[in-house]
């Protein structure tokens, strides 16, 4: 544990997400006098956090060293912990735990060890945040000035940044922090800033409904967080990532330090772990929008087309994948919650891809990918190893470059379109807005993953990760693994050894967890893949080919893109060509992430597999991806985007893509509905006997007082009576007191 | 109450005669205060029933005399004088009120006057008076004073009633 004396890189880590918050702060106190200057305070303050998390991001590659300069596995994790202050302390909170080892033990076995609860406001600095700090805060700033153009002339204009600079700092937050409680806490900020910038235009209903929707389903997937929570410290005693060296010398070892991480018997498995697991996916499929609690995403897309780039596209929703990769050790040991994770993103990615392909509102599209592609980024997470893991994050950073990059470009299509997004009543935008287009297409080549542009290598990473446990034998590229079995799985479970039937790990209580469910969740992704390719150039072609046609909203004026929006495109264009193969080429990656004591505990990384270019997946990939683009060419490729569309080829099956699956039906109905019922009926009686008791008593003096009005007669002689009968009454007392 | 104050004071004839003297004064002064709490409960006429508040005061101004007069003590005969000075300008203050009632209403009954009652309460009519008509008789007005302020004469002429 570091000392809270401030080194510069503690400084840097506290100001990453400090500075933001400034800018939130001066934003909200200053914003109506700064008027159309309320963006310099959120923009400087990010492209100063940006600068910061660069630099943080720089010292941590330093730090990391592999075992040959710099590729392939590091020996050793690389983490910093700077504990900024203290929030709670509670003595004496938990006894029964083994202090050295952390294991919860019950009853005599226990050490009887008296530990406090004390939580830490405290960073962390490991590769994986470096990473997280940098995604978030770079798309940020860009995001920050394209608002600029965007949300320039909005009556909320200051409101916006001072959301926007929330936002970012409680992203930063939660991915900087080293304790569950407060990962818990700005998972809960995240969640907050997301429905305030749906509701942004809160007088629109839909805007309004939309965020409460939003919220509300996210209230889901937080009460498994919190459940999730308490599960960890009643099992492990704490809730820090990180060990605490005590001051007699003594470690305790937090839920991911790395003394646990090195113990075999560490990690909890079976029913509990598994249960947090699970809890810890339904947190993640709130939060990143997966199966079956996706449906509050497109709806999203009522806000700021900038927040939806943001937050709904490329950094809050990946919060989930974050949390999942974070847990990694947890979900390790836990083989049957493993394949949960997969089973939920392949369904997910493929639902949403199949939803998107019916689409005709721009941003719904990219809205049905995002959950898509977080299905992807799950997927790779389920299969449990390393390269899973590290393909994930890998196609989260790519993911929010291309994906920041079409949201900006639809955004900039609804900025000249007069705020119209529906794709059918506007087409041929290419000679209208070239530098759009331009930067629009290499998103989508991005997102549909031709290569060489970034979304192939990491989904190629991802698909590679899956096809070794969907055909464990047979994966050519790693035939002459050292594990003679071929799976790298069953050697790491072998090696972690305390499950409860470790010869039968691959093959499990869970009947899930078998070759053939692996092999649907790999043809999941695979037609995803393709449907991915498809409805993105469907949408390119509806948007930028055929004939040019303007609606009527947009005036005369339709025209492309002030710089201040086009300039963040090419950045990000530029970010979407060459990130992909940046990383991929150099294994920036593979060799840098596993430093991380999450992914460097010894059951993931046992499952490393050596970097190789994989040519059979990535043609697979290539191909599927390339008959999208063909098909979307044969129904869109210049024609008008207000005729008939390829869907008519569907019959019904277009008519529930169109509805979604009617899974919101389905929720109205099971969910809604009832809980309206029992509101109305709660409803009923608060009106009627709550506040009918209350103002029964209300009337209460008002009808004594009918009764002792009568004697407010007005008659003087009544009056003169009264107090003679007063009098008497007097008299008579003293009379009877002094017999007495 | 007698023997109480045989005990206390001198055993002697002039005792005797001073607690004859105070207990005929105490009977009249209770007399008096009964006589004039009677007659403010029952009478109605305003003028009746300020005599009779007056009769109470009296009653109790002749039983302040008569223990004055008992104990020796002249305190009781100067708070007496003192409450027939204030009764004198009581008096005077009283019944200029009574005068101006009289000249709002035409007249002197109290039970006209109830605008004190609750607003929801109907007004208490045991009853029924004939109606004045006020056109048809003249009613003696007070004699101004001082310098007469400008002001329209017609207006000094009109007036609702009475």
């Amino acid at each position: 544990m570091a000392e809270t004396s401030f080194d510069p890189v503690t400084v840097l880590l506290a100001l990453v997400p400090a500075l933001p918050l400034l800018g939130c702060l001066v934003t909200v106190v200053q914003g109506k006098m700064l008027g159309s200057r309320a963006h310099w305070p959120a923009v400087a303050a990010i492209a100063a956090s940006a600068l910061c998390s660069l630099l943080l991001l720089g010292i941590t590659v330093a730090t990391v060293q592999g075992p040959d300069g710099g590729h392939g596995i590091p020996s050793r994790p690389v983490e910093s912990v700077h504990t900024l202050w203290q929030w709670v302390r509670v003595d004496n909170a938990i006894q029964g735990v083994d202090a050295v080892s952390g294991v919860a033990s019950s009853g005599a076995a226990s050490t009887a060890a008296s530990r406090p609860f004390a939580i830490d406001v405290v960073l962390r600095l490991d590769p994986l945040t470096a990473t997280m700090l940098s995604v978030v805060t770079f798309i940020g700033l860009l995001v920050a000035i394209f608002s600029i153009g965007y949300m320039h002339g909005d009556p909320g204009y200051p409101r916006f940044f001072a959301l926007l600079s929330a936002f970012v700092f409680s992203m930063t937050m939660l991915v900087s922090a080293s304790n569950f409680l407060i990962v818990y806490v700005f998972w809960e900020a995240v969640g907050a800033c997301s429905y305030l910038l749906i509701g942004f235009w809160f007088r629109k209903p839909e805007a309004a409904a939309a965020a409460k929707k939003a919220f509300l389903v996210n209230r889901v997937g937080d009460f498994g967080l919190a459940v999730a929570v308490f599960l960890l410290w009643m099992t492990y005693g704490t809730l820090d990532f990180h060990d605490i060296v005590a001051g007699d010398g003594t470690i305790i070892s937090g839920i991911l330090g790395q003394t646990r991480l090195t113990n075999v018997e560490g990690i909890v498995g079976g029913t509990v772990g598994t249960a947090i697991c699970l809890l810890l996916l339904l947190a993640a499929c709130g939060k990143s929008a997966q199966a079956p609690l996706h449906v509050w995403l497109p709806d999203a897309m009522e806000g700021p087309t900038p927040a939806s780039a943001l937050i709904h596209a490329a950094t809050m929703v990946t919060a989930g994948v974050y949390l999942v990769a974070r847990s990694a050790p947890l979900f390790v040991a836990c083989p049957d919650a493993l394949v949960v994770v997969s089973l939920v993103g392949g369904i997910t990615a493929l639902i949403a891809g199949l939803i998107a392909t019916v689409q005709n509102d721009l941003k719904k599209v990219l809205a049905y990918s995002t959950i898509s592609q977080l299905g992807y980024m799950f997927v790779s997470l389920g299969t449990g190893t390393l390269l899973g893991f590290t393909a994930a994050i890998f196609h989260l950073v790519t993911h929010a470059f291309f994906k920041a990059l079409l949201f900006l470009g639809a955004g900039s299509v609804m900025h000249s379109m007069g705020g119209v997004i529906d794709m059918r009543r506007f087409g041929g935008l290419r000679k209208l807005m070239p530098l759009t287009a331009a930067t629009f297409v290499i998103g989508g080549l991005a997102l549909a993953g031709v290569p060489p542009f970034a979304g192939f290598f990491s989904k190629d990473e991802i698909l590679a990760s899956l096809h070794t446990r969907a055909y464990p034998g047979g994966h050519g590229d790693h035939a002459d693994e050292a594990h003679a079995d071929g799976d790298p799985l069953d050697a790491s479970q072998a090696a972690h050894g305390d499950h409860a039937d470790p010869t039968h790990a691959n093959v499990s209580a869970g009947s899930l967890n078998t070759p053939t469910t692996w092999k649907a969740i790999w043809w999941m992704a695979l037609v995803t893949a393709g449907l991915t390719a498809f409805y993105t150039f469907r949408a390119v072609f509806m948007t930028f080919t055929g004939p040019l046609r303007v609606p009527d909203e947009a005036g005369h004026h339709a025209h492309e893109s002030p710089p201040v929006m086009t300039y963040p495109l090419m950045i990000l264009a530029g970010a979407s060509v060459v990130s992909g193969g940046l990383i991929f080429s150099s294994d920036a990656l593979g060799s840098f992430l596993p430093a991380t004591p999450s992914l460097w505990a010894p059951a993931v990384a046992g499952t490393a597999v050596p970097h190789a270019f994989h040519w059979n997946i990535a043609m697979q990939g290539t191909l599927a991806a390339l008959v999208g683009i063909a098909i979307a060419a044969y129904g869109h490729y210049g024609r008008r985007s207000d005729e008939p569309q390829m869907e008519r080829y569907l019959g019904p099956l277009g008519t529930l893509f169109a509805n979604r699956f009617y899974l919101d039906e389905l929720y109205v109905i099971t969910v809604v509905r009832p809980i309206q019922a029992v509101s109305s009926i709660a409803a009923a009686f608060d009106n009627s006997v709550v506040d009918g008791l209350v103002d029964a008593i209300g009337r209460l003096p008002s009808a004594l007082a009918g009764i002792v009005r009568r004697l407010q007669s007005g008659l003087i002689q009544r009056y003169a009576l009264a107090g003679v009968m007063g009098v008497l009454v007097i008299v008579a007392s003293l009379v009877w007191s002094l017999k007495q | 109450m007698i023997s109480i104050l045989a005990t206390e004071g001198a055993a002697s004839e002039a005792a005797a005669a001073g607690m004859g003297l105070l207990h005929n004064g105490l009977l009249v002064g209770a007399l008096l205060f009964a006589l004039g709490l009677v007659g403010i409960l029952t009478r109605r006429n305003m003028i009746v029933m300020f005599l009779s508040a007056e009769l109470m005061l009296q009653g109790v101004s002749v039983s302040l005399v008569s223990w004055s007069r008992f104990h020796g003590d002249w305190g009781g005969h100067m708070l007496v004088i003192f409450v027939l000075t204030v009764a004198a300008c009581e008096a005077a203050v009283a019944l200029v009120f009574v005068l101006q009632a009289f000249s709002r209403t035409g007249r002197l009954d109290a039970n006209a006057w109830q605008l004190l009652r609750e607003a929801v309460l109907p007004q208490t009519i045991d009853q029924a008076l004939p109606p004045i008509d006020g056109a048809a008789v003249h009613w003696p007005t007070l004699t101004r004073a001082g310098v007469e302020p400008e002001h329209e004469e017609d207006a000094l002429l009109e007036r609702e009633h009475v």
